[in-house]
């Protein structure tokens, strides 16, 4: 049976010329890159190399990227981090939507006496700014809010978001894990402190990510053990993954407008073909304003997790939400705070396209959920 | 159009996993599913000495048993999901068993889990994937009886694994659907036959019988399940007394006795005394001499026919009430409601405790079961 990958947000399969640079790094270019000889100078360069590509893909100064293990390790960095520098008493302003990777440190940080306020999104999943102007308190230091959301794909509104904390002197960190290579990322237009990044939503291989951190912004260190990046983020570099994640942002770089424009064509025709042929279906949050890739839509009546279940034997790979909640017991926190019923959001379903989708994989995904849906609601009516 | 595959519920044990080895060796599209029911870092103060849920130690869904079913399944080469019912088990098992020692019955979650969610919710999660029929890796029989058109459910061939104790509750329907691969099988030559085909798990150890309690201490499950989730009892206290209202001593709940306990008292007497009945309304713990539990009859409510509609006229048969039980004779005496039956037993059985499950057998064949009122 063909496996058709429609999963995207959840990681991306390894773009060719990405893989090429790993292998090809792996194989050759083992120096350490704080080595004074040849072969460290060798890694430092790969290293050194990919900071400016990344940079060139944000618009940012290659001085503030700090590569790391991944995007939660960014997050923590920068939640943790501001907290850690700050005085006490401290408060944070974030969202209900926001990945586990801010939200538990955050909670974390509750735990320690810090103020959280999760701030609420309305039904189309989009932050209003004035919410943010709202909560803010004179011991406010740290607001976090992700640039699109992972369910939904909705895009805040972070440039007004950056106005209101710089005019009140808060630093702002964004998870910009989902938008990274889906949508423009520039930080000079954002004007935003910290930007956090994952390499395997873009086509790199997974265990690297990265953090914008702007100059001047005060970040206490979460782990110790050496002056790697700056003295920002201690630990050998992981040059293969960084050349990937180099790698993966020259190629958005070129291919962003294209790849956006096409996948948001074969999205809404995925979503008009389900409007128009299953009934007691709907998308989640707003049509307006979401990465071009992601659509969350509900088929009443039925339970998603069998919904998956029952797609994949028929080849297609979707999910109910999250990758990481998979299986959880309650549903997914992003679809209760945008007001869904526990039962609604337990029949939602998560559609992430990608560069390898084409039309008829769509219009095949189409058939196979008319099919399933049909099957699922027959069988359910004693449920 | 490809033959239905057979959904196989996979709990990482010796038992499913030489089911699934059994039916993708015969050639089936097998699909394994494993039913995630408990959380095990729930109720953290159980956690076993020494470690999170060790393998082995029977404890069931832990991560443990879902990579051991997830290694089999990639071993046979057949789909494997992870399934979650954790809120149906709760709703359905773990609740209803709480309440029920809290009102002085003993429960039987293992009867409830297969008439509600491995014969239930699994039934459903096996449309879903296009399967018709499940297997399990129960030791039981089941067999189809032309003259009565009915589904009969049979005694293992191994006694000693012997499981219909726990499936009386299967109706016709669920019968129909359900395979029992090793009920022709006993549990020596599964292990034999686990090995034989160098399943990963061949020598895992058997698991124990109350899967969400560790080291079968319900009554600190109890205590920590209340506390999780606030609600206390109005009274756990009372008196512990014998049937001519002699006060002996008191106790700190009636859920913390099940008819014919003898130990755990707390009371120092000549002759053994053993708990007769307890009364949730006045919390009192009635005891008495051994003679004292002894049963002539009883009702079970709640009955489920399996492989005969019903009795109209006295039936004989083999009286099981509890699992340990070695059945005893008995007749069945209709009572005009077909869900309500007396048992008349030959001679007067030892503690017959309400909640637990009366299974009427007549040789091999369960003629139905229901619950001891």
């Amino acid at each position: 049976m063909q496996h058709v990958y429609i999963d995207h947000n959840a990681t991306t399969p390894v773009a060719p010329e990405v893989l090429e640079t790993v292998v090809s790094c792996l194989g050759q270019v083992y120096g350490n890159a704080s080595s004074i000889h040849h072969f460290g100078q060798g890694a430092k360069q790969k290293l050194e190399s990919a900071r400016r590509q990344l940079a060139l893909l944000i618009h940012a100064n290659p001085a503030e990227l700090v590569f790391t293990s991944g995007g939660t390790e960014a997050d923590n960095m920068a939640v943790l981090g501001v907290c850690g520098a700050a005085p006490r008493p401290a408060h944070v302003i974030t969202t209900a939507i926001e990945h586990p990777a801010v939200l538990s440190p955050a909670a974390h940080l509750e735990r320690e006496g810090v103020a959280i306020t999760r701030l609420r999104v309305g039904a189309s999943g989009i932050l209003n700014p004035d919410d943010v102007r709202g909560a803010l308190r004179p011991e406010t230091v740290l607001v976090s809010v992700m640039h699109a959301n992972n369910e939904l794909g909705t895009i805040q509104p972070i440039a007004e978001i950056a106005r209101i904390a710089r005019e009140a002197g808060v630093v702002f960190h964004v998870d910009g894990v989902q938008a990274l290579g889906k949508i423009p990322v520039d930080m000079e237009a954002l004007g935003v402190d910290l930007y956090s990044m994952s390499g395997h939503k873009l086509y790199a291989p997974k265990g690297v990510g990265a953090l914008y951190i702007r100059k001047g912004t005060r970040l206490a260190p979460i782990s110790f053990g050496g002056h790697h990046e700056r003295d920002r983020r201690p630990g050998t570099e992981n040059v293969p993954g960084v050349a990937a994640f180099g790698a993966a942002a020259g190629l958005a770089a070129r291919n962003l407008m294209a790849d956006a424009e096409r996948l948001a064509n074969l999205r809404d025709r995925l979503e008009n073909a389900v409007l128009d042929r299953i009934q007691g279906t709907g998308i989640n949050g707003s049509r307006w304003g979401r990465t071009p890739n992601t659509s969350n839509m509900y088929f009443d009546g039925i339970d998603g997790e069998a919904l998956v279940i029952a797609l994949d034997l028929r080849g297609f790979a979707v999910s109910t939400g999250a990758a990481c909640s998979s299986g959880a017991l309650t549903p997914s926190h992003v679809l209760t705070a945008i007001g869904l019923s526990s039962e609604r959001a337990r029949a939602s379903m998560r559609f992430s396209l990608g560069r390898s989708n084409t039309v008829e994989q769509v219009d095949a995904l189409v058939s196979a959920l008319e099919a399933s849906v049909a099957h699922l609601r027959r069988i359910s009516v004693h449920a | 159009m490809p033959e239905q595959p057979i959904a196989v519920a996979m709990s990482g044990g010796v038992d499913s996993s030489t089911v699934v080895a059994l039916l993708v060796r015969q050639g089936r599209p097998v699909v394994g599913l494993t039913m995630q029911l408990w959380n095990q870092r729930r109720l953290p103060e159980l956690a076993v000495e020494g470690s999170g849920a060790p393998s082995g130690s029977g404890r069931c869904c832990s991560l443990d048993d879902v990579y051991d079913a997830r290694r089999v399944a990639e071993q046979v080469g057949i789909p494997y999901y992870v399934v979650n019912f954790e809120r149906q088990f709760e709703e359905q098992v773990v609740k209803p068993f709480v309440a029920e020692y809290l009102a002085g019955r003993t429960p039987v979650p293992c009867t409830l889990c297969n008439n509600y969610i491995k014969f239930d919710r699994f039934l459903e999660m096996a449309d879903a994937v296009g399967a018709h029929h499940i297997a399990t890796g129960h030791y039981a029989r089941i067999r189809y009886d032309e003259t009565s058109g009915r589904y009969q459910l049979l005694r293992a061939v191994d006694d000693s694994k012997d499981q219909t104790y726990f499936l009386f509750g299967l109706t016709q329907q669920q019968l129909a659907r359900t395979m029992f691969p090793l009920g022709e099988m006993t549990k020596q030559e599964v292990r034999q036959l686990a090995r034989s085909m160098d399943l990963a798990v061949a020598a895992k150890g058997d698991s124990q019988e109350i899967c969400f309690v560790p080291n079968g201490d319900y009554a600190a499950f109890l205590r920590a399940y209340l506390k999780e989730t606030g609600v206390e009892p109005e009274r756990t206290h009372g008196e512990i007394v014998t049937a001519d209202g002699r006060t002996l001593g008191r106790h700190e709940g009636v859920h913390h006795f099940t008819v014919g306990q003898r130990r755990g008292l707390g009371i120092a007497t000549g002759e053994p005394l053993y708990v007769i009945s307890t009364d949730p309304q006045s919390q009192r713990v009635i005891v008495g001499g051994n003679d004292d539990l002894l049963r002539p009859s009883f009702f079970a409510h709640q009955v489920n026919w399996i492989s005969i509609a019903g009795v109209s006229t006295p039936v004989r048969a083999q009286v099981k009430i509890r699992n340990k039980h070695a059945a005893a004779p008995a007749t069945l005496h209709a009572t005009g409601d077909p869900a309500r039956v007396e048992v008349v037993f030959d001679e007067p059985q030892r503690a017959v405790t309400p909640g637990q499950g009366a299974v009427f057998y007549d040789g091999p064949l369960v003629l139905g079961g229901g619950w001891i009122a």
